[in-house]
């Protein structure tokens, strides 16, 4: 069925072009307008200029109005609103440079198009001119790079002590989370410890991997600080929250971290939304391979009353395989044990 | 001097006996053919890079549709149920990159007018060396018979995308594209970098070497300096590229571990420790943004050259063109890792190629306010190249804007590979230079070929293919803002991303009646070719040296002695003069009525120079 159609669109096109082509050439010949330098369609196109100014202009403007609270994210993180003041800020710097060239780029040709009766004005340079239209932009620049690294330096400077981490790991094709348990140190891990049973390849002879427990969602509190640690285990991944406006590469061999405070809980989203089901989501960025586009992971933010609660209420590795605690040195198969008998 | 290319000259002539099937249209050494050659390989390239992005564009715009119909070219790569195959999604959209960069933009905008124009404009012969001018074409051809045999493994071409980040590009279990399509690649690659870079020191060592009498570098059209500083930055930034992909090879086959580390796939661990991704990154960029200016100044040469020529007038702050096509070179050395603000770099790193991203927008603006005061005031001829440059600029404005939001490392975290770069880069490289392509094959036509193409078609091309573009990469701004991310075959995953299914609907229907419009051009070159009406020596009424040859120069370009230059290109216009163009040819002393004060000054230094050449013509003579 497509193909049909398609076939029809190419036929119809092409018999267009070869009548359209046809009659024009032999009406050029007629009127001999082939001869001139600027035929009629000279003004033509100065016209189109214009009617395409008028046209997207006003497209632009309609559209990016309508549909604003579609393009545009809540924010739920504190850096968020820093940089999307920023975005916003150099959307209007820029939004004016761009009206402003364009209305004289497709008024230019309107306004000046061939007349045999006229002659173009020669001028070939303006040292004042050119100065000035150098210095504006370097001093208009120098101030959006200025704000921006402010805010990158805040953003990407290191996370405070006592930040609630948490740790993200990509693979082909999903998110692995762990918690760093009570004593709130994440323990060590090693590639080469991967197994079916222990995807993180954490190494359980480490006394700080003893309480550390997984998470099938991650759940941060409000209003603190949250560290995410981040690394992949096979190719590149990249951990992206567009809502809290978050994004860092995963990446196999070193680890990366971003740290930032989220605002609102998931209630008071939904709430604000006005959307019962939404949910934080986390997406992969960077190419990974088949699965890219469904390496989805849900954030739940919840007040940090819940959030101490729901942390101590998690099993760890050990309590929910305990398994992974056979074959460790005697000292920290104790302090397994004990976790194990705890419950 | 000047005894010197006529003995030159002679010895073409003799050459030209010579000629003939093979040694004419195959393995030929004349700069115009051989830019030719590049040329419909550049369009053969374009076509399929576009047909395979109409292709992903499908499956985008209508992700529930059937594309049984497809399977007579894409056989297994769709599923029973009629779906596009996910892992060929990637290839496709890996290879369209992989296609537009490096075949369509370099190789077919830089080989076919650095070759067509740079001899022409300076006078020349032909290039520095003729021969190696011939095997670039041809390792650039066979670079691209390898790449299309990669479209027909079992195991599907590359698909770690254009950049083919490792591990996902290294390891064959990750993707089956790093297979053979992926060795494949690399192969290609390296051949093809070997050609520009043949192409690349021809080009330099023919601006530098072999410019006719009086043609110094201040007198140099626009074209030329854009020509000789891309092929510059090729120069040095695709050696870089040659080292990034020798060290993939090395850690895809001999098990070395320059890329990989603490890798864990396919159920075991990988012996690798201690390579860095991120290492192939900064090798990788190092070229990767270079290769947006590779790609953007012959475009913005082309433009200046006819925008000029086409506003009768001539443009504007022809130096301050100049050090901006210099500051642009030079920056775009040293903003690479803008590309890299969250892959784990470095912040404080991230703060300084910030800064630098930023400086480069200066120069870049600066171009754009000589284009559009050069337009001001002038007595505009819109002929279909002049269309294309005006929509060069416009593209260049839209596209440069949004540089400046991912420019900013704050504001790149939120952005950074989603479809607001997308946008971006489609608009300011994508369409920017090939809407010069297009301006430069439209300009120069009537010199290769004789004859002109229909004016009718091209306005029309013009105006479908203008409101096209806009009309696909526009929208993708506000799906970029919203957070889609790039390289995702669907996006009903995510709650954040399943609306705008219409957008990118609409966005796939622009994408097919742009690419359709493509076949009004195709018809008009090859029609005009044989049946386009007969060209007449200067149909643009140009100042350039290239209008000064024979209708269908032959090798050696010029009949007889190469024409002297007196002038810069861009006397339009001039205030006394009784045509509003004046050749370089045409010697200051011969137009008293037009010159400035400071011209006038220099003719009687030009007459004597010219006395003393006509004593040294006629001892030559009398010693024969």
């Amino acid at each position: 069925m497509y193909g049909f159609l398609i076939g029809v669109g190419v036929l119809l096109i092409f018999s267009i072009i070869w009548m359209v082509y046809r009659i024009q050439t032999l009406v050029s010949v007629v009127k001999g307008s082939d001869k001139k330098i600027a035929s009629g369609s000279n003004r033509i196109n100065a016209i189109l200029f214009v009617v395409f100014l008028v046209g997207s202009g006003i497209l632009m403007f309609w559209y990016s109005i309508k549909e604003f609270d579609n393009y545009h994210l809540p924010i739920a993180s504190e850096h968020g609103v820093v940089t999307d003041n920023l975005f916003w800020i150099t959307m209007a710097v820029t939004g004016i440079v761009f009206l402003i060239t364009h209305v004289l780029l497709f008024i230019f040709p309107y306004k000046y198009q061939y007349s045999e009766k006229r002659k173009a004005s020669f001028y070939p340079h303006n040292n004042k001119l050119e100065v000035i239209w150098t210095a504006v932009p370097g001093v208009v620049l120098a101030g959006l790079v200025i704000s921006g690294w402010m805010a990158w330096s805040d953003i990407t400077a290191p996370a405070p002590e006592n930040a609630n981490v948490v740790e993200i790991m990509g693979y082909q094709f999903a998110w692995e989370i762990r918690y760093p348990g009570k004593d709130k140190v994440l323990g060590d891990y090693d590639y080469r410890l991967i197994t079916a049973t222990n995807s993180h390849g954490i190494d359980f002879a480490d006394k700080n991997s003893i309480d550390d427990f997984p998470s099938p969602v991650v759940v941060i509190p409000k209003g603190e600080p949250v560290l995410f640690k981040i690394r992949a285990r096979d190719v590149l991944h990249s951990v992206f929250a567009p809502h809290m406006r978050l994004k860092m590469d995963a990446v196999p061999g070193m680890p990366t971290r971003f740290w930032f405070v989220p605002t609102k809980t998931t209630a008071e989203m939904r709430e604000e939304t006005g959307n019962p089901e939404f949910n934080y989501e986390i997406a992969c960025t960077e190419l990974c391979g088949r699965g890219h586009f469904s390496m989805r992971k849900v954030i739940e933010v919840v007040e940090p009353e819940a959030y101490q609660k729901w942390y101590a209420e998690q099993k760890s590795f050990i309590q929910v395989n305990p398994a992974l605690a056979s074959g460790l040195p005697s000292d920290t198969k104790e302090l397994a044990e004990i976790q194990l008998t705890e419950k | 001097m000047s005894t010197a290319s006529v003995a030159n000259h002679d010895a073409a002539q003799e050459h030209e006996h010579h000629d003939n099937f093979v040694t004419k249209y195959i393995f030929s050494q004349d700069h115009k053919m051989i830019a030719k050659q590049y040329l419909v390989t550049g369009m053969f390239w374009a076509l399929l890079g576009g047909f395979l992005s109409i292709l992903f564009r499908l499956q985008l715009g209508f992700p529930e549709m059937d594309m049984s119909f497809l399977r007579p070219i894409l056989g297994g790569w769709i599923d029973e149920s009629g779906a596009l195959d996910p892992t060929f999604y990637l290839a496709l959209v890996t290879m369209h990159g992989t296609i537009m960069v490096f075949f369509v933009l370099t190789a077919g905008l830089s080989g076919t007018f650095s070759n067509f124009l740079i001899p022409l404009q300076i006078g020349a012969r032909d290039m520095a060396s003729g021969f190696m001018n011939m095997l670039s074409y041809w390792l650039f051809f066979l670079s691209g018979v390898i790449m299309f045999i990669s479209l027909f493994l079992k195991t599907g071409p590359a698909a770690g995308g254009w950049v083919v980040y490792p591990p996902l590009s290294a390891l064959e279990q990750a993707i089956p594209g790093s297979g053979l399509g992926m060795t494949l690649w690399l192969i290609a690659m390296t051949l093809f970098i070997a050609s520009s870079l043949m192409g690349g020191i021809n080009y330099i060592t023919t601006v530098i070497n072999l410019r006719t009498k009086g043609m110094s570098f201040s007198k140099l059209p626009l074209t030329i300096w854009a020509f000789f500083l891309t092929a510059v930055i090729g120069l040095l930034s695709f050696p870089v590229l040659f080292a990034a992909a020798l060290l993939l090879v090395f850690d895809r086959s001999f098990g070395t571990s320059f890329y990989l580390s603490d890798i864990y796939i396919g159920g075991e661990a990988l012996p690798n420790t201690g390579g860095s991704p991120v290492l192939y990154q900064h090798l990788f960029w190092f070229l990767g943004h270079p290769e947006v200016y590779i790609v953007l100044l012959p475009a913005l040469g082309i433009t200046s050259e006819v925008i000029s020529t086409n506003s009768r007038k001539p443009i504007f702050g022809y130096k301050a063109m100049i050090i901006s096509l210099l500051g642009i070179t030079v920056l775009s050395f040293v903003v690479w890792a803008h590309h890299m603000f969250v892959s784990g770099l470095n912040p404080f790193l991230g703060s300084i190629f910030m800064f630098l991203t930023l400086i480069i927008a200066i120069p870049s603006a600066v171009k754009v306010f000589n284009y559009l005061t050069t337009l001001w005031r002038g007595n505009l001829i819109f002929t279909p190249a002049m269309l294309f440059s005006i929509g060069l600029v416009s593209f260049f404005i839209s596209g440069g804007l949004t540089g400046i939001f991912l420019g900013n490392s704050a504001i790149d975290i939120q952005l950074h590979d989603t479809y607001f770069v997308v946008a971006h880069f489609h608009l300011v490289m994508g369409a920017a230079s090939f809407f010069g392509m297009v301006a430069g094959i439209y300009h120069w036509f009537p010199k290769m070929f004789g004859r002109m193409m229909d004016a009718k078609l091209g306005y029309i091309h013009f105006w479908l293919t203008f409101v096209g573009v806009y009309l696909v990469f526009f929208p993708m701004h506000y799906i970029g803002i919203a957070g889609f991310p790039r390289r995702y075959y669907s996006w009903t995953n995510f709650e954040f991303a399943n609306m705008y299914t219409d957008l990118n609907m609409f966005v796939s229907v622009a994408a097919i009646i742009t690419f359709a419009a493509q076949f009004i051009f195709l018809f008009n070159f090859f029609y005009s070719m044989y049946r386009g009406r007969k060209a007449t020596l200067n149909p643009w009424r140009s100042n350039t040296l290239e209008w000064t040859t024979p209708l269908h120069p032959g090798h050696g370009n010029w009949p007889g002695e190469i024409p002297t230059i007196y002038r810069w290109p861009y006397d339009y216009s001039k205030p006394g003069a009784e045509e509003d163009f004046i050749p370089q040819t045409v010697p200051l002393s011969a137009t008293p009525e037009s010159n400035l004060p400071h011209e006038q000054e220099l003719v009687q230094a030009e007459l004597d120079i010219m006395k003393e050449e006509e004593d040294v013509l006629v001892s030559n003579e009398t010693i024969h």
